[in-house]
């Protein structure tokens, strides 16, 4: 199937965003699992909850249905705090030096795995 | 590079757009406009399931579509918050939706008559799904596509528990198995109708592919659906709908009749069977469940003030 919107004819292709909506919306958190013991959490979507405790019911509602996890944390999305995409690729691009690699140095075969 | 250089080489590059970075804003609306319309379809694709939940033949069945209704109302979780990525608020979509200026799958403006209708929509609805949510887990816009990876792995559920209650209906008295016939009779063709319509009258679809948020034709999609369907059909010993139905050894593939594309629009422009009830019943959801958004937040601000004491 398909999820485009199909346009009827004579309609508008145009989608509204808003409607001046005055009501206020719950706070936004991101959820994040650990899917079992030995590794890290992992950011897996987010959800709105009035509160930690409520975020936290939601997450385990909503993202662990399927044994998917051994461990939840949530966070404020606005307490997420992040670099701008354009500048941390410049950054990185920047600093490319091969002599951080270990593939960049030669060890003869007769010294074994190294 | 410029903003509109990067945005052309991470998505020729098979890489994934990120919120944060710059993008075209008319991918932005479209995204917007189809994310929402997916994530209002699976909203609204709880009522025409939950109508049966009460009569449920068994507690096992009651159980498992209670299950997968829980599941749509994930899954539209996660679609409006791949939305709210593109910088829109969930609550403004639901009130669009809400007033009538938002769509979902028309699909869901038909009626569950009887139990087979929940098997029919497992096999059927969901199988169209799958066929492109599939495709939607390589769009290129990355919180559409992981959001996809999750809903493509709880859909296989859905599938084979419709495919099972066929199964069982099709094995047991002459009417369950003529109340089965009778469900693949009325979901047949708008299942077809799920794909949209044909590539030459599809509105946004050449600029979709170009930006890698469709990969995959409607027509093409359709053909997939029919190819893979058609079997399974024979399997229940059901008959599909379709008199020009017959395998094309040529093609390698089904050719199947025309859509009756007046009924699809009809049904697209509000004029359905159940269009008016969907969204009658939704609103009433909403309004009936203000006081406890209402009263959650003032909880939370209680508390958060007594903590703060």
């Amino acid at each position: 199937m398909t999820y485009e919107v199909p346009v009827a004819p004579g309609e508008s292709a145009e989608i509204e965003e808003s409607t001046q909506l005055t009501s206020e919306e719950w706070p936004m958190w991101e959820v994040f699992v650990r899917a079992r013991r030995g590794i890290s959490h992992v950011h897996i979507g987010s959800l709105h909850a009035p509160d930690s405790e409520a975020a936290l019911q939601n997450a385990r509602d909503v993202y662990t249905r399927r044994n998917e996890g051994a461990s939840l944390w949530v966070v404020r999305s606005s307490e997420i705090h992040a670099f701008d995409p354009v500048d941390i690729a410049e950054y990185v691009a920047a600093n490319e030096k091969v002599y951080r690699q270990a593939t960049s140095y030669e060890i003869p075969d007769e010294v074994g795995h190294m | 590079m410029t903003p509109v250089q990067r945005f052309a080489a991470i998505v020729a590059a098979e890489d994934k757009i990120e919120p944060a970075d710059w993008m075209p804003e008319g991918y932005r609306k479209t995204l917007i406009r189809q994310i929402a319309q997916h994530a209002h379809s699976e909203v609204i694709g709880m009522q025409p399931e939950g109508n049966w939940i009460a009569r449920a033949p068994t507690l096992h069945r009651k159980a498992i579509l209670m299950a997968k209704v829980q599941d749509e109302a994930g899954h539209g979780l996660y679609l409006y918050s791949a939305a709210e990525t593109l910088g829109v608020k969930r609550d403004e979509l639901q009130e669009l939706l809400h007033q009538g200026k938002h769509k979902y799958s028309s699909i869901f403006n038909y009626p569950t008559l009887s139990w087979a209708d929940i098997g029919a929509i497992g096999w059927l609805v969901d199988g169209a799904a799958i066929t492109n949510q599939v495709m939607l887990t390589r769009c290129s816009y990355g919180p559409y596509a992981r959001g996809m990876v999750r809903i493509c792995k709880e859909e296989s559920f859905h599938q084979r528990q419709g495919y099972e209650i066929l199964l069982r209906l099709c094995a047991g008295s002459s009417e369950q198995k003529a109340m089965a016939q009778d469900s693949l009779d009325r979901w047949w063709w708008p299942s077809l109708m799920m794909f949209g319509p044909h590539d030459t009258d599809s509105t946004h679809s050449e600029q979709s592919m170009e930006w890698k948020i469709k990969r995959v034709s409607n027509d093409e999609l359709r053909q997939q659906f029919v190819d893979m369907t058609v079997p399974q059909a024979d399997y229940l010993g059901l008959v599909i709908p379709d008199p020009e139905l017959r395998w094309n050894e040529e093609r390698g593939h089904y050719d199947f009749g025309e859509i009756d594309w007046d009924e699809f629009w009809r049904v697209v422009k509000g004029d359905g069977p159940m269009n008016r009830d969907r969204i009658a019943h939704k609103v009433r959801a909403w309004d009936e469940g203000a006081w406890v958004r209402e009263a959650a937040l003032a909880h939370a601000a209680k508390k958060a003030a007594r903590s703060a004491a």
